[in-house]
């Protein structure tokens, strides 16, 4: 009777297979975000939001009735072209280092008279929750693709969120005593399938930086840098992390000067 | 009131390429809310298009496409400057129709 080789034999194929198979898993969760984003080619949901953030952009709405041609992003009133690529960046009316979208609701609070709370009720948009921070900042970004990120860094309170920024980034923290060196410290590192970039390196941190914000592909949504530190921090099992906060601005300052000479290809497409 | 498509449509070759990103939640009405309340269904059921009142597609969607759908293909016999429409209707009975140039 060979009918127990041929069982050794389907189970040591059986077991080849199943490594083959994890293999291939990881290779083909990359290769198939690879192909969906071939399919768009130029085209990405992300346009969605752009074209309705033009539209709230160039709309006169709120109290006083004004749309945000005069919004100065940081090269003059209305200048968009290239103005992401030189956030965070510090502002003399505001006296504050300011992120794009911080920097978009001053503009919205000062330009139109529209309370913080109401621009900010939907923040992070869900389905028919539509977001309009996330519309107006997909519509700014996407005015800086192609551009090399090169920021000002001449400010002393731009050095200090800098500074503030690297501090946070190896700050161990919460239950799980976790920082965000733990998993974007090293190379090679994944979480399940995902492959982590190293933010420390440059490398690391343009990979990363240059395709923020942009349409998470599980979530069919649009999403900001804001949403993705915050996110960053619920992983961690850390409080909340503070829309507009001095850690979320040195964080973004830390990884923006980072990721320094990287061309910007947001908004992009990502998992 | 829904928001835009973007329709992209060229002649290559022989035939005409079109490319169409919707804004659509495409809600299955299977999933529940935090509250454990079922999300009601909310989807795409048919689209079509027509170039120059011709019809060049019909199609019949369910809960299966994805949020914010992506439409590409192909058609004979359409001409640059021709008039291409896109036409959707959701389960809610909403409709939302578009217009653009072949390029």
């Amino acid at each position: 009777m060979n009918t127990p080789r041929a069982t050794r034999r389907a189970l040591l194929v059986g077991s080849l297979l199943l490594l083959a198979g994890a293999a291939q898993a990881e290779t083909s969760t990359q290769d198939a975000i690879a192909e969906y984003r071939e399919m768009f080619g130029d085209d990405n949901p992300a346009e969605l939001w752009q074209s309705r953030g033009e539209a709230l952009w160039h709309t006169a709405r709120g109290p006083k009735q004004a749309n945000l041609t005069a919004c100065d992003l940081g090269l003059g009133p209305g200048v968009i072209e290239g103005a992401y690529a030189q956030l965070p960046r510090w502002f003399d009316d505001t006296q504050q280092v300011q992120d794009l979208e911080t920097r978009l609701v001053s503009c919205v609070t000062t330009l139109q008279g529209i309370p913080r709370e109401e621009f900010l009720k939907v923040k992070f948009g869900d389905g028919e929750k539509k977001s309009e921070l996330e519309a107006l900042t997909a519509y700014v970004v996407a005015a800086s693709r192609g551009k090399p990120i090169a920021l000002p860094m001449q400010h002393p309170a731009e050095q200090a969120a800098y500074a503030l920024g690297k501090a946070a980034f190896s700050y161990r923290a919460g239950p799980h005593d976790f920082a965000c060196a733990t998993c974007h410290g090293d190379a090679g590192k994944r979480i399940r399938l995902q492959e982590l970039p190293q933010l420390t390196t440059a490398a690391g941190a343009r990979e990363a930086y240059t395709y923020w914000p942009a349409y998470r592909i599980s979530q069919g949504e649009l999403r900001t840098m804001e949403w993705r530190l915050q996110d960053c921090f619920r992983q961690q099992r850390l409080p909340q992390l503070k829309f507009g906060s001095e850690v979320a601005i040195g964080l973004t300052m830390f990884l923006a000067k980072n990721a320094e000479g990287g061309t910007l290809a947001a908004p992009g497409i990502k998992r | 009131m829904s928001d835009p498509m973007r329709i992209r449509a060229a002649v290559k070759g022989e035939k005409v390429e079109v490319k169409i990103l919707m804004s659509h939640v495409m809600e299955t009405g299977q999933r529940k809310d935090a509250e454990g309340a079922v999300v009601p269904a909310h989807y795409i059921t048919k689209v079509t298009a027509s170039c120059n009142g011709r019809d060049v597609l019909s199609a019949d969607w369910g809960p299966s496409v994805s949020k914010n759908p992506y439409l590409s293909f192909r058609f004979k016999g359409g001409a640059k400057g021709d008039k291409l429409k896109v036409t959707w209707t959701d389960t809610a009975g909403d409709s939302r129709s578009d217009e653009v140039s072949i390029g």
